[in-house]
């Protein structure tokens, strides 16, 4: 009865790798709508804003301001994106009923969560690569530590798929994922120095700033590239890294009781 | 032999509401099961429970031996449900579909078999077509067909017949059919009673979360040792002393319902004396439907 797998443990592999390959290629699927259209709303943000506040934003030394936004507008891309993947994915399956194809199968905790993790990740890297890609032909862009570039894409990606996979598992409805995303994702990565470096702004809103966790994704990232930022890029990682643990095992343990999913 | 299905006074509560109270049952492998009961009678509800939908609140499951909660793996390897729902994955093709559902439960080269199935439910010539793309119809196919690829060797259908059209139905009972001879398990909840007198070998009737009937089909079927009887007379009345037995009047004239057999010498012989002249008659068998419907009204 039925095709015997080789061992359970290849079993698993195969049904692991199935699940991550499904994620992968339903946004391929619609890559204008899942990669070209972030590419491109990146791309606007680079005119529109590198025209507009060239010689009014102070950055670093030796930076034009520029060259400063593209790193920044690639991460922010990069969160947007690793974050849309994994939640949009989970709530529309729960929403359509299709759940219950990956319920079914003898994922575990585990293996269902690093699934969505790794191409909610997949999905950010490619639009990050993408606005990168788009912009190079805008920037005359340095990879001063590309390790560091690479550390944090990985870290930050990570941390926004993990919290995709929670905002998806929480929403049941359209506007409930649409509230999470306009009023905590899109607020925390536009002010997380995408467009300007901290140090510009007044003292107050600079403490402020330390105190939304994306500054430190963002700020790491561009760390790459220039070999400045301003927070320790070491400390930064310390943060982005520990929100990585800390969602992962959040994101496990709703998985392993079945929050939203099993009755 | 470790029994297909072994559920042991499972019990389900959504806060207040009792889904399944102390439920118990035994399938044998390789038995075509029924599992009946009104809407929130709680079949669904357990079926849930052996898929690990839900998690029981009281009591424990086993499919072939495998307990659903600490050997889930096994347990869901080991059976498939085929959901009341029409859900599907709009970004994916048919074929897609089911290779994925194939490769979820680790398969790795299930081509021939895909096809097999695809062929089975004359999916073929829709295989590379969206899902978006196909019909009420053909979407239950696909959800049959991607219980199938994997060929557990439980197979739960939630009403699979639902809305469907009759060559599908007929397409669908023949290779369920088939699959039952090669030895898979089948549990079926239907609304068709008809159809579940036609193919199970056992049925179990639930009524709000608890069994009030478990016999093999032959067994409920003879359960209630009377019969009906539907009469045109001529003229068209009842004598008095059989007006009790009137369970339908209808305009072609009387349905009786009798104890047993040995009372049709006596509804003819009161007929006769009193000169009224039976132009048709029938003698008819209670129907697994009636059966049903007389286990539905008595209290639990």
């Amino acid at each position: 009865m039925g095709d015997a797998p080789i061992t359970h443990r290849a079993s698993r592999i195969k049904g692991f790798y199935t699940l991550f390959h499904k994620e992968w290629a339903r946004f391929w699927k619609v890559s204008v709508q899942t990669v070209l259209a972030p590419v491109l709303t990146a791309l606007l943000f680079l005119l529109v804003f590198s025209y507009s506040l060239r010689d009014h934003v102070v950055v670093f030394p030796g930076v034009s301001y520029t060259v400063f936004l593209v790193p920044g507008l690639a991460m922010m891309s990069v969160l947007q994106n690793a974050f849309a993947n994994s939640s949009s994915s989970l709530m529309q399956s729960k929403m359509t009923g299709n759940i219950i194809f990956v319920l079914l199968p003898p994922f575990s905790h585990h293996e269902f969560f690093l699934a969505y993790l790794l191409a909610a990740m997949g999905r950010g890297l490619v639009v990050g690569v993408g606005v990168l890609l788009a912009t190079v032909w805008f920037a005359d862009l340095r990879f001063e530590h590309p390790l560091w570039v690479v550390a944090f894409a990985l870290a930050g990606s990570g941390v926004m798929g993990a919290l995709g996979v929670i905002a998806g598992l929480y929403s049941d409805k359209v506007d409930e994922l649409a509230a999470f995303q306009n009023f905590i994702i899109l607020p925390l990565t536009f002010l997380s120095g995408v467009f300007y470096s901290i140090h510009s702004l007044p003292p107050f809103w600079q403490k402020l700033s330390l105190a939304n966790p994306f500054l430190y994704m963002v700020d790491g990232f561009r760390y790459g590239f220039f070999g400045a930022s301003d927070v320790s890029p070491w400390l930064s990682l310390a943060i982005v890294g520990a929100s990585f643990f800390a969602l992962s095992f959040l994101t496990l343990w709703l998985i392993r009781i079945g929050y939203k999913l099993r009755h | 032999m470790v029994p297909a299905i072994q559920v042991e006074q499972v019990s389900k509560h959504y806060g207040a509401l009792q889904a399944l109270a102390e439920v118990s049952l035994e399938i044998a492998p390789g038995e075509f099961f029924g599992l009946l009961g009104p809407n929130g009678a709680g079949k669904t509800t357990l079926i849930s429970i052996l898929a690990g939908l839900a998690i029981a609140s009281r009591g424990s499951a086993r499919v072939m031996g495998f307990d659903v909660v600490g050997q889930y793996r096994e347990a869901r390897r080991s059976l498939v449900v085929v959901p009341q729902e029409l859900v599907f994955d709009p970004f994916f093709t048919v074929r897609e579909s089911l290779t994925f559902q194939s490769g979820y439960f680790g398969i790795r080269d299930n081509r021939a078999w895909i096809d097999e199935v695809m062929h089975h439910l004359d999916l073929t010539e829709k295989a590379e077509t969206n899902m978006r793309a196909l019909s009420g119809g053909m979407k239950r196919r696909v959800l049959v067909a991607q219980a199938l690829v994997h060929k557990p060797p439980v197979i739960v259908l939630d009403e699979p017949t639902a809305g469907v059209d009759v060559e599908l139905r007929q397409a669908l009972w023949r290779f369920i059919r088939r699959l039952n001879r090669d030895g898979h398990t089948i549990v079926l909840t239907t609304r068709y009673l008809e159809e579940a007198e036609a193919l199970c070998g056992r049925i179990a009737m639930l009524k709000q979360g608890r069994i009030v009937a478990l016999d093999t089909t032959r067994n409920l079927l003879h359960m209630h040792s009377g019969c009906y009887v539907e009469l045109r007379l001529d003229p068209d009345r009842l004598p008095a002393t059989l007006s009790p037995l009137v369970a339908q009047r209808h305009e072609a004239g009387y349905r009786l319902a009798l104890r047993d057999y040995s009372e049709v010498e006596r509804v003819v012989a009161e007929l006769r004396a009193a000169h009224i002249e039976i132009q048709e008659m029938e003698v008819m068998q209670p129907d697994l439907e009636e059966i049903f419907v007389q286990i539905m009204v008595r209290d639990v």
